[in-house]
């Protein structure tokens, strides 16, 4: 048996692929598949399937994924990911997803960040839903056929281990608050971390963080705390950010910045070659600065033609005149960065395997494809494949727990009970005053000795703050700036520095370690680290 | 403003219901879904009130419920709508209680699997170009809540048996249309009496009479309908 922990975009995929190869599995989540944070993406899903004529090959996809993230993922990874996304996508429309197409009915593609040609498959602006509502009613088969047994209303508690090795999960019901064990492989897809960051990012509240903070305490390694994707364009709405897709962007949208009415269009004047769509680390960072000098931030949707609005972003424009009573066609919008995606997690290597044997990772839980800085378009795609992945790699290591089983737990668990809102929100004031786009080591230090001292109530709340202080260690120990982790105190990027951030708690300790990238390319001809951002101007 | 909010709460699918009020200082644009939240922070600490409650922008259904006695989104409920009134909160009613305003859904997922939601062979051209229009349903229940035919247990799946059913039907290539067009028939077409109600309550605004219109051509009258496709 494999139990699979989440049921976004990545546990479904793992489920589906499971199922496709006869194996049965579980699929643990705090709620329905409907819920979850993958129904928000929006943008679309890269894949070189140049069908916009432009000559797109999967090598480009490969090398604009690692530049993108400032050459600090896995490159034996991003290649087995790019090689496979124009794949990926297909197996996606053959289950019925309406992405937009050509008049030739070949699968439209837009253009996303950091990427010189069109690659960027989508549906409209609502792409992870309509992917997730393919692969909800896909896996749902497998579940008719006894081969996926959903537990949709259960919470991680922790994972099962013996001698180091994971050999199952504990699940409490919302329900009934019983507790199952349920023996086996595996396999965590519980999110990202934005639960650190309650009410400040454009996730959702589900997504509390305590999968992989547990995980954490018991021992599992993460890695590259301290890249943290700030979305150029969001929008305060209430208790929350809310994402303005990139591909408003993609499509025409043009960023500004204004004071007493001098307009700067900062991003085509600093950025001739790419412009608006430059990966998100250097456009946020961008926007700070205008922020900072004193200038508003603005997204110019007004040039974007009627029939785009109609046919690829009538979802966004509907969202923007809800919540801001504005018409994004009619006038520009004011937006600011915000957080929305971490680069860092579960220290998972290209099988999708996590340093605890018996447990592999995927999803946006897993630190693997995206380095210092994702590309747009690239997390649906890491979310599927990564799922596909750890699903085969977890069936060749199934065998051994072969006859596994759920039984009830009627003891105590230190970690059924969760943090309290107030821990919560301490957390994310002092990591948001230590981990902004633009950091430094007073900040950092200072935001250390907050967290230090930070008292915690229970085990959940102590694996927390063991979280928050790797965040910080990894921000501290990286005295250069890289993707998006910008330390104004170190701002060149630096060849030396080309190594995982590696994050282990042990006996109560946090320790930080740089470990070496598996492969390191021997040309550094196209890397950013020799010339900063240069090479992008 | 001071807003006034009573709140229907349940220990248990067995206990006896009962309401408790607060009052809370806030700005009138502020949502339902917020206040809720501030009161478990803030007021009740201790004895906070369970409530499913997921992406707070109206894309994933967590937190509907009972406002004023129409089921929405607490996330999309503002106060401005309501002026002074107090706000009434309460369960769905069509949905067992697990506890204050959390119900147990199940069902719905049920009557999907019963529903055989799925495609057994690859896709093909959208038939109807609805597929993207019934991909957006929440899976909610507010639909069901309202609907004069619904009841749990039933045969009739209502509009959030609609919506999957027109998203297959619209894409499904022949191997699967006798098998998705017979479930159509029996789950959705033979129970609905057309009251529309659906359409005027989905929070995603999802129009469930255009696609009762093209699937019930597709699936009851075998017509290859190409309405409504977009370009």
């Amino acid at each position: 048996m494999i139990n699979i922990i989440g049921a976004g975009l990545a546990g479904l995929s793992a489920a589906m692929t499971l199922a496709e190869h006869g194996i049965e599995c579980t699929l643990i989540s705090a709620q329905n598949s409907e819920r979850a944070q993958s129904v928000l993406a929006e943008g679309g899903i890269n894949a070189a399937l140049d069908t916009m004529g432009e000559g797109d090959t999967t090598e480009l996809h490969f090398e604009e994924t690692m530049r993108g993230g400032v050459q600090l993922a896995d490159p034996i990874a991003v290649r087995a990911l790019t090689e496979n996304a124009p794949d990926v996508v297909r197996k996606l429309a053959s289950l019925g997803v309406p992405f937009n197409r050509n008049p030739d009915g070949s699968i439209m593609l837009r253009s996303f960040g950091g990427q010189r040609k069109k690659r960027t498959a989508f549906a409209q602006s609502s792409t992870g839903k309509m992917i997730m509502t393919s692969l909800i009613d896909e896996v749902r088969k497998y579940e008719a056929r006894g081969l996926v047994t959903r537990f949709p209303h259960h919470t991680f508690v922790r994972l099962l281990t013996e001698n180091g090795e994971c050999t199952g999960v504990r699940v409490s019901d919302n329900y009934t608050g019983k507790m199952y064990d349920l023996h086996g492989t595996v396999i965590t897809a519980g999110g990202g971390l934005n639960g650190f960051f309650p009410g400040i990012t454009t996730g959702t509240v589900t997504n509390t963080g305590n999968i992989t903070a547990v995980m954490f305490a018991q021992g599992v390694k993460l890695a590259n705390l301290e890249m943290i994707q700030y979305h150029p364009t969001t929008i305060g709405i209430p208790g929350k950010r809310c994402l303005i897709s990139e591909a408003a962007r993609g499509e025409g949208g043009r960023l500004f910045s204004e004071k007493k009415g001098d307009e700067l269009y900062f991003m085509e004047e600093r950025y001739p070659e790419l412009g608006n769509l430059m990966p998100r680390d250097v456009v946020s960072r961008e926007m700070f600065f205008e922020l900072r000098d004193g200038r508003d931030t603005f997204l110019d949707m007004t040039g974007i033609p009627a029939d785009t609005w109609q046919n690829k972003l009538s979802d966004l424009r509907k969202e923007v005149m809800d919540y801001m009573i504005l018409d994004p066609a009619e006038d520009p919008i004011p937006v600011e960065p915000g957080i929305h995606y971490f680069m860092g997690g579960i220290y998972t290597d290209p099988s999708h395997r996590t340093s605890m044997p018996g447990l592999f990772a995927a999803g946006e839980c897993a630190c693997i494809y995206h380095g210092a800085n994702r590309l747009g378009g690239n997390s649906m795609l890491g979310a599927v494949f990564g799922g596909m992945t750890a699903a085969k790699s977890a069936a060749q290591n199934a065998d051994k727990s072969a006859g596994a089983d759920c039984s009830e737990f009627t003891g105590k668990d230190a970690f059924a009970v969760t943090h309290s809102a107030v821990f919560a929100s301490e957390t994310c004031r002092i990591l948001s005053s230590g981990l902004g786009i633009v950091r430094n080591e007073s900040g950092i230090k200072k935001a250390l000795a907050e967290i230090n001292a930070l008292p915690c109530a229970n085990d959940t709340e102590t694996a927390r703050k063991a979280v928050a202080q790797a965040m910080l260690y990894s921000a501290l120990g990286r005295t250069e700036s890289r993707g998006a982790h910008f330390r104004e105190d170190f701002p060149e990027t630096l060849v030396n520095f080309r190594q995982t951030t590696v994050s282990e708690y042990n006996g109560g300790t946090v320790r930080v370690t740089f470990d070496d990238i598996p492969e390191r390319k021997t040309d550094d001809s196209n890397d950013r680290d020799t010339a900063a951002e240069k090479p992008y101007r | 403003m001071i807003a006034t909010i009573e709140i229907q709460r349940q220990k248990s699918r067995t206990d006896k219901p009962y309401k408790q009020t607060f009052a809370v200082d806030t700005g009138s644009r502020a949502t339902v879904a917020e206040l809720i939240e501030r009161i478990n922070s803030e007021q009740i600490p201790e004895d906070p009130v369970t409530w499913e409650r997921s992406c707070k922008q109206k894309k994933c259904g967590a937190c509907a419920m009972l406002i004023n006695g129409r089921p929405r989104l607490a996330c999309d409920a503002r106060l401005y709508e309501y002026g002074e009134k107090p706000i009434k909160l309460a369960p769905l009613k069509k949905f067992p209680v697990v506890c204050d305003l959390m119900v147990d859904r199940s069902t719905m997922f049920e009557n999907l699997k019963d529903l055989g939601s799925w495609l057994e062979e690859n896709s093909g051209e959208d038939l109807t170009g609805d597929a993207y229009e019934a991909s957006r349903c929440l899976q909610c229940g507010c639909c069901l809540e309202v609907c004069p035919n619904f009841y749990a247990g039933g045969k009739f799946f209502g509009a959030a048996g609609l919506s999957p059913s027109s998203r297959l039907i619209a894409v499904s290539e022949a191997g699967d249309r006798k098998r998705l067009y017979g479930e159509y028939g029996k789950h959705f077409y033979r129970g609905c009496g057309k009251s529309l109600s659906c359409k005027d309550i989905c929070p995603a605004g999802i129009d469930t009479e255009h696609l009762m219109v093209n699937s019930n051509a597709a699936a009851v009258w075998k017509r290859k309908f190409r309405a409504g496709k977009k370009k």
